[in-house]
C-alpha cells in the first residue's frame, strides 16, 4: 500500500519535473521575433582576403555600442569553406545564421535554393546612388537585391620594384606583353627562377585569375543569353592559352597549380617571385616587415591590359545577405547596412577599399595610399564578373579541373574547355 | 550467511520480468538514439536517392527510380574517382601494413629503450587528422616546405619539386601523409598480437632447427593473421572513404588527381546542390565498403579456424 502510493507520488513528481524542463527549454529557445528586447545576431564572415577579424570587430563593436539591445556573434571561416558551410547550415535545417557573406557568383544559387531574403524595397536611396555599380553584382539577381554590398575587391598587379630595376626595368608593366618582357629579363638575370607566382590551385582562385585575364584578351562573357557556352572561344580560350605559355616558358612557378592567395603572398614576401596578381590585402601583407623579407619593395598598379583594353579586373565583391531562416531579419538588415555604411568602410582601408564612390574623392581617406586608390579607381570602373547562374558552383568545379588539366599539359586548352562546354547541359540540370 | 535454505531461492512477492525483457529495457534508450540518428537518416537518404532532388529547384522533385544509380555507374567521373580511391586504399594499406609489421617486430624485441620507442611511435597517431594534413601541406610546400629543403640540401634532389601541384605526385604525397599517421595504429595492434603468442612455440621450433625466418613465416605469421585481417578490414574501409586528409592537403586537385569517391560525392551534393545523386553516391560507397568487409570477414573466418 505504502509502496504503491510512493511510486505514484514519484511518478507525479517526474511528470512535474519534465514539464518544468520543457518550459525551461522553450524559454531558452526564445524564438519569438521580438521588437526592442535583447536580440542576438549570428553572422558568418570570411577569414581570408579583405577585412580582417579585427576590422570586422571594430565595425561591429561600433554597431553594438549604438544598438545596445543587439549582440552580434561573428564566426569566421576560410573562403573555400564559406559556400558549403552556408549551404549545410541553411539547407540542413538548423539555420543558425542570421546573416552570411555572399560572393559575386552565388546570388542565383542562393535565391533559387531559398537561402537569402529579398531586400529590394529596404535599400536606402543613398546606397543605390553612392556605391560602385560593380559592387551590386554580389547582391543582385534578376533585377532584385538579396544582399547589401560590403566588400569591393579585385585582383591587382603586384611587383617587386627592386627585382625589376635590377633587370633594367624601371617603369611598371602596363600590358601583359610588358609583364612577359619583364619576367623574361628577370629570369635571364637569374634573380629568381620563376619570376611570376599565381594562385592557380583547384579552387575558385584559379577561376578568378582566368576571368581577369579573359577580360583583357577578348572578353569574359562565359555563357551567352541562351545559356550556351562561350568560355571555350574568345577571351576564355585566349586567357588559358596565355597561362599555359607562361608555364611552358618557365615564367610562372609550376607550384602555382597548388597555390592559393596566401601562398602567393608568402612566395612574394620570401623574395622568391617578382610579380603576382592578388587581392587588395596582398599589399599590406607583402609590405609588412613582420612577415615579409621584401617589405617596402612591393608596389601595386592596375591589372595589365592587352591590345586596346587598358585594364580589367575580376569582380571580387561580396555582399551581406539576410537568411530566410533569420528570426530577426530587421535587426540583421540594420547590422548589414551599418557594416556597409561609408563611415564603417572608411574606418580602415588597409586591407579593403570602401565601395563608396565618394571615398575615392576624399583626400582624407585616400591619403592612406594615394597611388593604390588611384589604381583601384581605374580598375573598379571596368570589372568583369563570373557568370551569375544557378549552377555556378558545378560550372566552376568543372572549369577548375579543365584549366588545370590544360595547364598540366594533359590536354590542350581548346580541348579542355570544349570538354566542359560539351557537358554544360548536364551541369545546367 | 543469511540463513536461506540452500538450493531454494527466496520467493519474490511479484513475478520478475523475463530476462530478455529486462535486457530489452536496458538497451531501449540506446537503441532509440541509434534509430533516430542512424537509421532514420539512412532510410531518408535511400529515399532521396530515388528522386531528382536539386536544391536550386525547391518543390520540383520527380521520382526517377534507379536513374541516379545508373547515371553514376555509367559516368566516367564516378569511375575515375573510384579508381583514385582504390589506388589510395591499396597503396596506403599495403605500406601501413608492411611498415607497421616491421615496427611491431622491432618493438617486440627486448631493447633497452623499448618503452621510449613505443611512446614515440604512437605520437603521429595521436595527432588529429586535420593537424596532420595541415602539417604535411606545409612540409610539401614547393617554396618553403621542409621536404624540398631536406632533399636539396642533402643533394638527393637538384630542383625544388612542386609536390602537391603536380598531378603525378600529389596522390603519393597524400598517401605518404596517411601512412605516416596510420602506421603506428597498425603497429600497436600487431604488437599486441605478437605479445599474445606463446614464446615457447618459437623456442621449440628453433631447438628443432628452424631458422628465425622460418619461425616467423611458419609459426608467428599464421598466429597473428587474424589480427592482420582485422587491421586490413579497418584500414581498407577507412581508406576507401577517405575525405579529410585529401580535402585539407589538395582539395581534390590538381586537375582532380586526388579527387577520391568521397570527395566526388561531397562535391555533387554540397557544391552541386544535387542531393539525389549525392545520396545515391553515398549508397554506392556504402555497398562497396560492405562488400569489401564481407570478403575480408569470409577470409578471416577461414584463417581463424
Amino acid at each position: 500500500m505504502t509502496n504503491h502510493s510512493t511510486r505514484r507520488r514519484s511518478g507525479t513528481r517526474l511528470v512535474a519535473l519534465l514539464a518544468i524542463g520543457a518550459l525551461a527549454v522553450a524559454a531558452c529557445g526564445g524564438s519569438t521575433p521580438s521588437t526592442g528586447g535583447p536580440v542576438t545576431l549570428n553572422a558568418l564572415f570570411m577569414k581570408q582576403a579583405a577585412y580582417s577579424e579585427a576590422d570586422v570587430k571594430k565595425m561591429s563593436d561600433a554597431f553594438t555600442a549604438a544598438n545596445p539591445n543587439i549582440t552580434v556573434k561573428a564566426e569566421y571561416v576560410g573562403y573555400d569553406a564559406l559556400h558549403d558551410k552556408i549551404v549545410t547550415d541553411q539547407v540542413g535545417g538548423s539555420g543558425s545564421y542570421d546573416i552570411v557573406l555572399m560572393d559575386t557568383p552565388w546570388p542565383a544559387e542562393f535565391v533559387k535554393a531559398g537561402i537569402v531574403t529579398d531586400i529590394t524595397d529596404k535599400i536606402p536611396a543613398d546606397f543605390k546612388s553612392g556605391v560602385f555599380d560593380s559592387a551590386w553584382t554580389a547582391a543582385a539577381y534578376q533585377g532584385k537585391y538579396y544582399g547589401v554590398p560590403w566588400i569591393n575587391d579585385s585582383k591587382f598587379f603586384f611587383f617587386n620594384k627592386k627585382m625589376l630595376a635590377d633587370a633594367g626595368i624601371t617603369t611598371a608593366p602596363k600590358t601583359w606583353d610588358d609583364v612577359v618582357a619583364a619576367a623574361t629579363a628577370i629570369k635571364a638575370k637569374g634573380t629568381v627562377k620563376f619570376p611570376i607566382v599565381a594562385s592557380w590551385k583547384q579552387a575558385e582562385a584559379v577561376i578568378c585569375d582566368w576571368t581577369q585575364l579573359a577580360g583583357v584578351m577578348g572578353g569574359a562573357t562565359f555563357i551567352d543569353d541562351q545559356g550556351k557556352a562561350t568560355f571555350n572561344t574568345g577571351g576564355g580560350l585566349a586567357a588559358l592559352t596565355f597561362m599555359k605559355k607562361l608555364l611552358d616558358d618557365g615564367l610562372v612557378n609550376p607550384a602555382s597549380l597548388g597555390f592559393g592567395e596566401d601562398d602567393v603572398n608568402n612566395t612574394m614576401s620570401a623574395g622568391q617571385a617578382a610579380m603576382a596578381l592578388n587581392w587588395t590585402y596582398g599589399y599590406a601583407v607583402m609590405n609588412d616587415p613582420a612577415q615579409s623579407k621584401v617589405s617596402g619593395q612591393v608596389e601595386v598598379v592596375a591589372s595589365p591590359g592587352k591590345g586596346s583594353v587598358a585594364t580589367s579586373g575580376v569582380n571580387g565583391g561580396m555582399s551581406m545577405a539576410v537568411t530566410k531562416s533569420s528570426k530577426h531579419p530587421d535587426e540583421a538588415l540594420k547590422f548589414a547596412l551599418w557594416m556597409a555604411s561609408q563611415k564603417s568602410q572608411e574606418m580602415d582601408t588597409t586591407l579593403a577599399f570602401p565601395m563608396w564612390k565618394a571615398s575615392f574623392e576624399d583626400t582624407a581617406v585616400t591619403k592612406a595610399n594615394p597611388a593604390f586608390f588611384a589604381a583601384a579607381k581605374v580598375q573598379f570602373a571596368g570589372l568583369v564578373a563570373r557568370p551569375v547562374v544557378p549552377y555556378y558552383t558545378k560550372l566552376s568545379n568543372a572549369l577548375q579541373v579543365a584549366i588545370q588539366t590544360a595547364l598540366q599539359g594533359k590536354s590542350t586548352p581548346e580541348q579542355a574547355l570544349n570538354d566542359v562546354a560539351a557537358k554544360l547541359a548536364d551541369l545546367q540540370k | 550467511m543469511s540463513g536461506a535454505v540452500p538450493g531454494r531461492t527466496p520467493r519474490l512477492r511479484t513475478k520478475p520480468w523475463p530476462e530478455t525483457w529486462v535486457a530489452a529495457a536496458f538497451v531501449a534508450p540506446a537503441a532509440l538514439v541509434i534509430l533516430l540518428v542512424v537509421l532514420v537518416p539512412l532510410l531518408r537518404a535511400l529515399w532521396m536517392s530515388l528522386f531528382d532532388i536539386s536544391l536550386v529547384r525547391p518543390g520540383v522533385e520527380p521520382f526517377v527510380g534507379l536513374r541516379n544509380y545508373i547515371e553514376q555507374l555509367t559516368s566516367g567521373d564516378f569511375w575515375g574517382a573510384t579508381g583514385r580511391a582504390l589506388f589510395f586504399t591499396v597503396t596506403s594499406t599495403a605500406l601501413e601494413l608492411s611498415l607497421g609489421l616491421g615496427l611491431a617486430l622491432l618493438m617486440d624485441q627486448p631493447l633497452r629503450f623499448r618503452w621510449l620507442l613505443r611512446s614515440i611511435v604512437i605520437l603521429p597517431w595521436a595527432l588529429p587528422t586535420i593537424v596532420n594534413a595541415l602539417m604535411w601541406r606545409w612540409i610539401d610546400n614547393a617554396e618553403y616546405g621542409a621536404l624540398n629543403a631536406v632533399l636539396t640540401q642533402t643533394g638527393l634532389l637538384h630542383d625544388y619539386q612542386p609536390w602537391l601541384s603536380n598531378s603525378d605526385l600529389a596522390m603519393w604525397m597524400v598517401v605518404l601523409a596517411d601512412v605516416w599517421k596510420m602506421t603506428p595504429f597498425v603497429a600497436i595492434l600487431l604488437l599486441a598480437a605478437l605479445q599474445s603468442v606463446d614464446r615457447e612455440l618459437i623456442q621449440v621450433a628453433m631447438v628443432d632447427g628452424a631458422s628465425s625466418r622460418q619461425a616467423f613465416r611458419l609459426i608467428l605469421l599464421p598466429l597473428i593473421t587474424p589480427v592482420i585481417m582485422i587491421v586490413l578490414i579497418l584500414r581498407t574501409m577507412e581508406a576507401f572513404k577517405v575525405f579529410d586528409i585529401v580535402w585539407i592537403m589538395t582539395g581534390g586537385g590538381p586537375a582532380n588527381a586526388t579527387q577520391t569517391v568521397a570527395i566526388y560525392a561531397y562535391q555533387t551534393a554540397y557544391q552541386g546542390f544535387d542531393f539525389g545523386r549525392g545520396a545515391a553516391l553515398g549508397y554506392i560507397i556504402a555497398v562497396v565498403i560492405m562488400a569489401l568487409a564481407a570478403i575480408y570477414l569470409r577470409l578471416l573466418g577461414r584463417t581463424g579456424r
